[in-house]
C-alpha cells in the first residue's frame, strides 16, 4: 500500500531532489535519506526535542512531520550552524564554553529550539530560557550548563547582529 | 514507532479535501500533526487514507467578522500568541496558549486540530468553551455550525460526521477591559493541564460582576461550565466569601480517575483553582493588576 | 594532584564533533546492506505461548526472516544469556531467555525476531505474525509474590523466592530490648527507568569471507557483549570485535548483554549482512531494564540522646522476571542504610522476590538511593517523635571525622571489609548547614507563612561507593607520528572520560590535552576491560592512564639521558619535548623518541630498553573507595494543590582529588536532576495485570528545565588513600539523597498540618491525600 514521492527539500542551503515514501518521518528522512546524522531520534512521540530542526525558521519535531510535508521547505539543521569554514556558531561556542552538554544526543535539538527562541527573544531573562527549552529532555546535565550556555550566546548575539540568522559567511 | 502504511493525498482546495473525505472510508485528516503523527508513530490508528489539510489556502486565518472573530481552524497556535486582535481581544487565549506544549509544539499546532482532538486536558477546547464559540463545519453536503458545547460527543470524539471538516471557530469578544484568566495546574510547564479553569467576567460600573464565564478542563471527559459558580458571582464584588463559594460548588462536579489521579483530587483542584482564576480575573477586570 | 601544568577545568574534548552534528552513536552508521530489526512482544504479563505463525509476515516483501525459539537453539550454543556465576547458581528459570522456548513472562518480552530491509516495513511484519497465547496467572506486587500460595511467575517454579538473605550485625535484639524508644514504620519505594535520551542499540556485521564479526554498541558493557558473542557463536576473540560508539547516555540501562542484542548479531551471523536494532522508547519503557519497587518495614532503636542504637527490618525487592544482574540493587540497598551514620547493631533481611515484569538491575545510583532513603526517613521520624531538631539528631548520629579510617562492620559485595577509608562526614556537613543557611531558615520559614507560603528545609547525608575494580586497562602510546594517544577500555557514555584521560596524560608527558587522542572501546586496541557503572571510570580507567603515562614519561628521560650522554635527572619533559635542562637546545620530540624505541637506524636506545613508546597498565584497585556528601534543600510545597517547587540546592560534595571540577559539578547537576525525579516525578506504573500503564515520556515525568534548579556546589576534595592520584568517582553521587533530602523539606514545609511521608516519589495527589488523612485524625 506503500506510496512513494518525489519532493524537494533545501537542507542548510543544499538542495535534495529525493523519492521518499510517503509515511517516512522527516527526521527518519534527514538521517537515513540526506545523510544528515545530527538531528537525533528520541521518543518519537513529540515529547523529548532531540529531533528538533528549524523549517522555514521555525523550531519543529521532525518526528512528528512527514517528509512529504517538508516539500519545497527550506530546512536548517545543527549540521548548519557552523559557518563553511568551520567556525563555530556563538550557541555552539557557549555551549562549549558553559558545559551546555555531556552526552551531546539531546543537544542539537536544543541548539536548533535555543536558535529561533533567541532570534525572537534577545535579551531573556533565565525563567524564560527554562520555559523556551522546557520541551527538550537532558537526562545527563540537569539543565545548569544549558541554560548558563543559551544565556551567554543570547549575550554574544546581542553583540553580533549579523550571528542570528545562521553562521557568517566567510 | 513506525507509523503504519497509508495512502497520501494533500489536497490544494478545501472542497478537494471535502471530496476526499467523502470518498475514504477510513481517513484521517492531518492538521499540525502533534497529536495524530504521535498516534500514528505509536500504531494506535491505521487510517487507509491520510488527507494532509495544510497545503490548503486560506484555512488559516484570524479575521474580525462584524462583531465576532473568526479564526480559521489550521491558524497555528503560534500565530494566535503573536496576534494583535487576539491579543487586544481575547486575551485569554494568549494566556492559555502559553501553557499548550511547547514552543515546538505550537510552531505547527492548530487551533482545529486541538478542538477536534478533544484532549479532555488539553487548553484550547476549555478556553473555546468559555467563549461560547461556535464551530463551523462543512462538508460536500454542506455547511453547518455548532455551539462548542454541544461539540464533544464523548471521549475524545466530536460531534461530527466522518465526511465533515471543521473550518472555523467563531466567538464574539468580551467588552474592552474585561476580566480574564486562565488558570493550571500541572507537573511540568508544558504538560497537559491535570485541571485548567478559564473565566472570563464583565463587571458593571459600580464593581459587581454583571456577565461571568467559568469553565473547567480536565475534570471530566469534556469541559464543564460551571453554571452554579457562575450564578454565585453574578451580582457580587467577588469578595472572598462570594470566590469562596463559588469555588466551593466546584466540589460536587463529576471527575475523572485515571492512573495518574483521582477523582478527589481533580475536584479538590478545581476548587482551588478556581477561586485563583476567580481573583486574577476580577483584579484585572476592576484595573487592579495589569492584564 | 597539586601544581597542575594544565587547566583543570579544560574544555572537553568531546564538544566539537557533538556540537557540530558530527557525533557518531549507533543509529548513525550506515552499512551497505543494511537491514533492520523489529520485535514481536508479549502483550501478556505471563502466558503460554502455544504456537506461533511466521508464515503472513515472511511473505510481506522486504522481509528477510523471522526467527523464533527454534532458530534460536539452532544457531547458538545456549538459548539463554549466559548468566554469571552467582547466577548460574539460581534456578535455571531466572536466567533471560534469548527467545522464549513457550512461555512469556512480562509485558514486552519478545518472543520473535523480524529481519527486513528497513525498520518500517520490520514493523508492518511483526504485527503479521500470529502469536497464539494462552494467558496464565499473573504476580505483579512484589510482597505478594513472598507470600506462600502466591502465583509464580514461571510457571514451572516452585515459588518466586530468587534468594532471601539477612545484613547483619552485632546484636539488635539486645539493642531493642535495651532501647530508650523504638519506632517502626514502613516505606513504599519506587526508582523508575534509566531513560537515557539514546535507547538501546546495536549494528552487527558478520562477515562470511572472513568469518569476523563486529559489533557497534550501544552499551556500557562492550566486554560482556564480545564474551557473550564468544560463547553463544562459538568465536574466539580474535574473530569478534566490539566497538563502542558516542553513546548517548546509559544509566544503567545499557548495562547488561540483552536478547535483543544477541538476536541482532545471530541475524547478521546468519544472514551475512549488517543488521541493526534500534531501540525505540516504547521498547525502552517495555523491556529495559529498571529499578522499580522496594516495600521496606523497619525499626529503630534509639537511646535517650536520639543516638541509633540499632536497626531491623525486611525489605522486599522487585526483582522482575529474570535475574539480569546479579542481586546488585537489593545488596546495595540493604548494606547502604548505615551509609556514614553509626549504626551500631542492624539487621535487614531481604527476600528479592520475582514479578512478571522486565528485570530490575542498577539505574543510576544502583540501590543506594533506597538505604539512603531509609536511613533519612527513620533520623526524621526520630527527630519528629523526640521533638527533636532534624539537624540535631544527623548531628549526633554522623560517624566523627576523627573515627575514620571507619571499618563498618560489614562486607562489601565482593566479601571484603567495608572501610571508609578518608573523608570527614560531619565536616562537610556543617559547611553545607552554614552555607544553606540552616540556622536561619526558621525565621525565614515564619515569614514566608505570614504570607501565605509554606516554605521547608530538608538535609540528608551519604556515601556511595565508587572505584570498584577489578580494573581497566589504558596503553599510552606514542606512535612514529609523534601523537600521543591512549588506548582504554573505560567506556563513556556522556562523563567526558576522553578529556578526563587526556588530562591525566598530559600532565604527566607536558603535552596540551587537546593534542592527546584518547580511543575508548574497541576490543581490537582494548582487548580487556569491564565496564561504565558504579562511578568507576576515573578512579580505573585515570589511574591506568596515569601510571601508563609515568612509564612512558620515564622511557623518553632514558632515551633522553642515553642520546645526549647526560644522568636521567639532568632531563625534564616540558612543552611535549624531553630536554637537557640546563640546556634546552638539546632536546628530542615524542617523534623522535617514538622512531627511536622502533628500533629505527640511527636512533640509538640503550641495549636493554624494551622496544615501544608506550605502556600499558590495569590498575587494580586494591579496595573501593567511598564519595561522600551533604544536600540541603529549600522547597515551596502548596496545602492547596500539593505541588512543589524546589527552590535552593546547596552540596557540599567530596569525590576526592577532581581531575576536571568543571565535568564533576555536571555529573552533580545531572545525577541530582535524576534524584529529583525519583522524589518527586518518576513513577513506572503497573496494574495488577502486571500491565504497564505509563508508556511513553508524556505520562513518565522525567524534570525538565523548570522542575530542576541551579544547584550550588562546594567541594570538598579529599584524597582517596587508595589510588595513586586520590581520586574517587562522583557519576551517582548527586542522585543518592536527593529524594530523602526533598522528602524531608516537604514534610517540613507543611509542618503546622503534619504529615509523614513514606514513600517515594511523592505526587501531588498523594500530599493532598496524606493532608486530608492528618486533618481526619489529628
Amino acid at each position: 500500500m506503500t506510496d512513494t514521492r518525489a519532493i524537494a527539500l533545501t537542507v542548510n542551503g543544499s538542495r535534495h531532489d529525493i523519492e521518499v515514501e510517503t509515511r517516512l518521518t522527516l527526521a527518519d528522512c534527514l538521517r537515513h535519506q540526506i545523510d544528515l546524522t545530527g538531528t537525533h531520534v528520541g521518543c518519537e512521540h513529540g515529547v523529548c526535542g532531540a529531533c528538533t530542526v528549524l523549517v522555514d525558521g521555525q523550531a519543529v519535531r521532525s518526528c512528528l512531520m512527514l517528509a512529504v510535508q517538508a516539500d519545497g521547505a527550506i530546512i536548517t539543521t545543527v549540521e548548519g550552524l557552523a559557518s563553511e569554514d568551520g567556525q563555530l556558531h556563538p550557541l555552539q561556542q557557549a555551549f562549549h564554553d558553559n558545559h551546555g552538554l555531556q552526552c551531546g544526543f539531546c543537544t542539537p535539538g536544543v541548539l536548533m529550539t535555543l536558535l529561533e527562541f533567541l532570534q525572537h527573544n534577545s535579551a531573556p531573562t533565565e525563567g524564560e530560557v527554562r520555559v523556551a527549552l522546557s520541551g527538550n529532555l537532558c537526562r545527563c546535565t540537569g539543565y545548569q550548563g544549558i541554560v548558563a550556555a543559551a544565556l551567554d550566546a543570547a549575550g554574544r548575539m546581542r553583540q553580533e547582529p549579523d550571528q542570528i540568522n545562521g553562521p557568517k559567511k566567510s | 514507532m513506525k507509523p503504519p502504511p497509508f495512502h497520501y493525498h494533500d489536497p490544494r482546495s478545501l472542497d478537494d479535501a471535502l471530496g476526499l473525505l467523502a470518498e475514504k472510508e477510513n481517513a484521517k485528516l492531518l492538521a499540525g500533526g502533534q497529536s495524530l503523527m504521535p498516534m500514528l508513530n505509536m500504531r494506535f490508528v491505521f487510517p487507509d487514507d491520510i488527507i494532509d489539510l495544510n497545503r490548503i489556502p486560506d484555512m488559516a486565518s484570524i479575521r474580525k467578522d462584524g462583531s465576532s472573530i473568526r479564526i480559521g481552524a489550521m491558524t497555528r497556535q503560534y500565530a494566535l500568541e503573536r496576534s494583535e486582535v487576539i491579543r487586544n481581544q481575547c486575551p485569554i487565549i494568549v494566556e492559555a496558549l502559553r501553557e499548550v506544549g511547547h514552543l515546538q509544539t505550537r510552531n505547527r499546532g492548530t487551533i482545529g486540530g486541538s478542538l477536534c482532538h478533544l484532549d479532555p486536558s488539553a487548553e484550547l477546547p476549555t478556553v473555546a468553551q468559555g467563549l461560547d464559540a461556535t464551530i463551523h463545519i462543512q462538508s460536500k453536503r454542506g455547511a453547518r455550525t455548532l455551539a462548542m458545547a454541544d461539540f464533544p460527543s464523548f471521549f475524545m470524539t466530536p460531534a461530527i460526521e466522518p465526511d465533515e471538516i471543521v473550518s472555523a471557530i467563531e466567538f464574539e469578544p468580551w467588552s474592552k477591559g474585561h476580566g480574564f484568566a486562565f488558570v493550571e495546574f500541572v507537573r511540568r510547564h508544558g504538560d497537559f493541564a491535570i485541571v485548567g479553569v478559564a473565566t472570563l467576567l464583565e463587571l458593571s460600573a459600580d464593581g459587581m460582576v454583571s456577565r461571568a464565564s467559568i469553565t473547567l478542563g480536565g475534570v471530566g471527559q469534556a469541559p464543564i461550565r460551571c453554571g452554579a459558580a457562575e450564578g454565585i458571582v453574578i451580582g457580587s464584588n467577588c469578595s472572598d466569601a462570594a470566590i469562596s463559594e463559588a469555588a466551593d460548588s466546584c466540589r460536587e462536579i463529576d471527575a475523572m480517575d485515571d492512573v495518574h489521579v483521582t477523582a478527589a483530587y481533580r475536584r479538590h483542584l478545581a476548587v482551588a483553582l478556581t477561586r485563583r482564576a476567580l481573583k486574577k480575573a476580577y483584579d484585572r477586570a476592576s484595573g487592579e493588576t495589569a492584564a | 594532584m597539586t601544581d597542575r601544568l594544565f587547566e583543570p577545568r579544560y574544555g572537553r574534548l568531546e564538544d566539537a564533533a557533538l556540537l557540530t552534528g558530527k557525533g557518531r552513536y549507533v543509529d548513525d552508521i550506515h552499512l551497505p546492506g543494511m537491514l533492520e530489526v523489529a520485535f514481536v512482544r508479549s502483550p501478556h504479563g505471563h502466558a503460554h505461548v502455544r504456537s506461533i505463525d511466521t508464515k503472513a509476515a515472511l511473505a510481506l516483501p522486504g522481509v528477510l526472516a523471522v526467527y523464533t525459539h527454534a532458530d534460536v537453539v539452532q544457531a547458538l550454543t545456549s538459548d539463554h544469556i549466559p548468566p554469571d556465576e552467582l547466577v548460574e547458581s539460581f534456578p535455571t528459570t531466572t536466567w533471560p531467555y534469548i527467545l522464549p522456548e513457550d512461555e512469556v513472562c512480562f509485558v514486552g518480552e519478545a518472543v520473535a525476531a523480524v529481519v527486513a530491509e528497513n525498520r518500517y516495513i520490520a514493523e508492518d511484519a511483526a504485527a503479521l505474525v500470529m502469536v497464539d497465547y494462552e494467558p496464565l496467572p499473573v504476580v505483579s506486587n512484589c510482597r505478594e509474590a513472598a507470600e506462600p500460595g502466591s502465583p509464580t511467575v514461571h510457571r514451572h517454579a516452585d515459588g518466586n523466592i530468587v534468594s532471601q538473605f539477612t545484613i547483619e550485625y552485632g546484636d539488635v535484639d539486645q539493642a531493642f530490648s535495651e532501647a530508650a524508644h523504638v519506632f517502626s514504620f514502613s516505606l513504599n519505594q519506587h526508582r523508575g527507568g534509566a531513560h537515557s535520551i539514546e535507547g538501546r542499540g546495536v549494528v552487527a556485521n558478520y562477515d562470511a569471507n572472513a568469518h569476523q564479526l563486529t559489533i557497534w554498541a550501544s552499551t556500557q558493557t562492550a566486554y560482556k557483549s564480545r564474551d557473550a558473542a564468544v560463547e553463544l557463536f562459538d568465536m574466539d576473540e580474535s574473530r569478534v570485535r566490539v566497538i563502542v560508539p558516542d553513546v548517548g547516555g546509559g544509566f544503567g540501562g545499557k548495562n547488561t548483554v540483552f536478547p535483543e542484542e544477541v538476536l541482532t548479531v545471530m541475524a547478521s551471523r546468519l544472514l551475512s549482512r549488517p543488521v541493526k536494532w534500534i531501540e525505540d522508547r516504547r521498547e525502552h519503557f517495555l523491556a529495559c531494564i529498571q529499578e522499580r519497587d522496594q516495600e521496606w518495614d523497619v525499626e529503630v532503636a534509639v537511646d535517650a540522646e536520639a543516638r541509633v542504637q540499632g536497626i531491623r527490618g525486611t525489605m522486599y525487592h522487585d526483582q522482575g522476571a529474570y535475574t539480569l544482574l546479579s542481586l546488585h540493587v537489593p545488596h546495595n540497598s540493604a548494606i547502604a542504610v548505615p551509609g556514614p551514620y553509626h549504626v551500631p547493631n542492624y539487621s535487614i533481611e531481604v527476600l528479592v522476590t520475582e514479578t512478571n515484569k522486565v528485570g530490575t538491575i542498577p539505574v543510576r545510583g544502583a540501590g543506594y538511593p533506597e538505604g539512603n532513603f531509609t536511613m533519612e526517613r527513620i533520623l526524621d521520624r526520630i527527630a519528629q517523635e523526640l521533638g527533636m531538631d532534624r539537624a540535631e539528631v544527623r548531628r549526633r548520629n554522623l560517624i566523627p571525622g576523627d573515627a575514620i579510617p571507619y571499618q563498618m562492620p560489614m562486607n562489601t559485595r565482593e566479601g571484603t571489609p567495608m572501610i571508609y577509608e578518608s573523608g570527614d562526614f560531619l565536616h562537610c556537613y556543617e559547611m553545607a548547614l552554614e552555607a544553606s543557611g540552616y540556622a536561619d531558615f526558621e525565621q525565614r520559614q515564619k515569614e514566608a507563612l505570614a504570607e501565605g507560603r509554606h516554605i521547608g528545609i530538608g538535609v540528608a547525608n551519604m556515601v556511595k561507593v565508587t572505584g570498584r575494580g577489578p580494573f581497566e586497562s589504558a596503553t599510552v602510546r606514542v606512535g612514529r607520528s609523534g601523537r600521543v594517544v591512549v588506548y582504554t577500555s573505560a567506556m563513556a557514555m556522556g562523563q567526558g572520560t576522553k578529556t578526563t584521560l587526556a588530562q591525566i596524560c598530559a600532565e604527566q608527558l607536558a603535552t596540551e590535552p587537546d593534542q592527546i587522542t584518547v580511543v575508548t572501546v574497541d576490543t581490537a586496541s582494548s582487548p580487556i576491560g569491564i565496564g561504565a557503572y558504579g562511578s568507576r571510570n576515573t578512579v580505573n580507567a585515570g589511574n591506568s592512564v596515569h601510571l601508563a603515562a609515568i612509564e612512558v614519561r620515564k622511557k623518553a628521560i632514558r632515551v633522553a639521558a642515553h642520546v645526549f650522554g647526560v644522568d636521567e635527572h639532568d632531563i625534564e619533559i616540558i612543552d611535549g619535548l624531553a630536554r637537557i635542562k640546563t640546556d634546552p637546545t638539546k632536546s628530542l620530540t615524542f617523534k623522535d623518541i617514538a622512531k627511536a624505541l622502533s628500533a629505527a637506524k640511527g636512533c640509538p636506545i640503550p641495549k636493554d630498553m624494551p622496544i615501544g613508546f608506550e605502556a600499558t597498565v590495569n590498575f587494580r584497585p586494591p579496595d573501593v573507595t567511598y564519595c561522600n556528601a551533604t544536600h540541603v534543600v529549600e522547597v515551596e510545597a502548596s496545602p492547596e494543590t500539593g505541588g512543589v517547587e524546589i527552590l535552593r540546592y546547596v552540596v557540599v560534595n567530596d569525590s576526592g582529588v577532581l581531575i576536571n571540577p568543571t565535568l564533576v559539578e555536571g555529573q552533580l547537576q545531572g545525577g541530582i536532576a535524576h534524584g529529583i525525579g525519583n522524589a518527586l516525578y518518576e513513577w513506572m506504573g503497573y496494574d495488577e495485570n502486571a500491565q504497564p500503564v505509563i508508556t511513553n515520556l508524556a505520562e513518565y515525568l522525567l524534570p525538565t528545565s523548570t522542575t530542576v534548579p541551579n544547584i550550588e556546589i562546594i567541594h570538598v576534595e579529599t584524597p582517596s588513600t587508595l589510588n595513586p592520584l586520590g581520586v574517587k568517582g562522583a557519576g551517582e553521587a548527586g542522585v543518592i539523597p536527593v529524594a530523602g533530602a526533598v522528602v524531608s523539606a516537604v514534610e517540613n514545609a507543611l509542618g503546622p498540618i503534619g504529615i509523614w511521608i513514606g514513600e517515594a516519589p511523592i505526587a501531588p495527589v498523594r500530599i493532598i491525600e496524606l493532608i486530608e488523612e492528618s486533618k481526619a485524625s489529628p
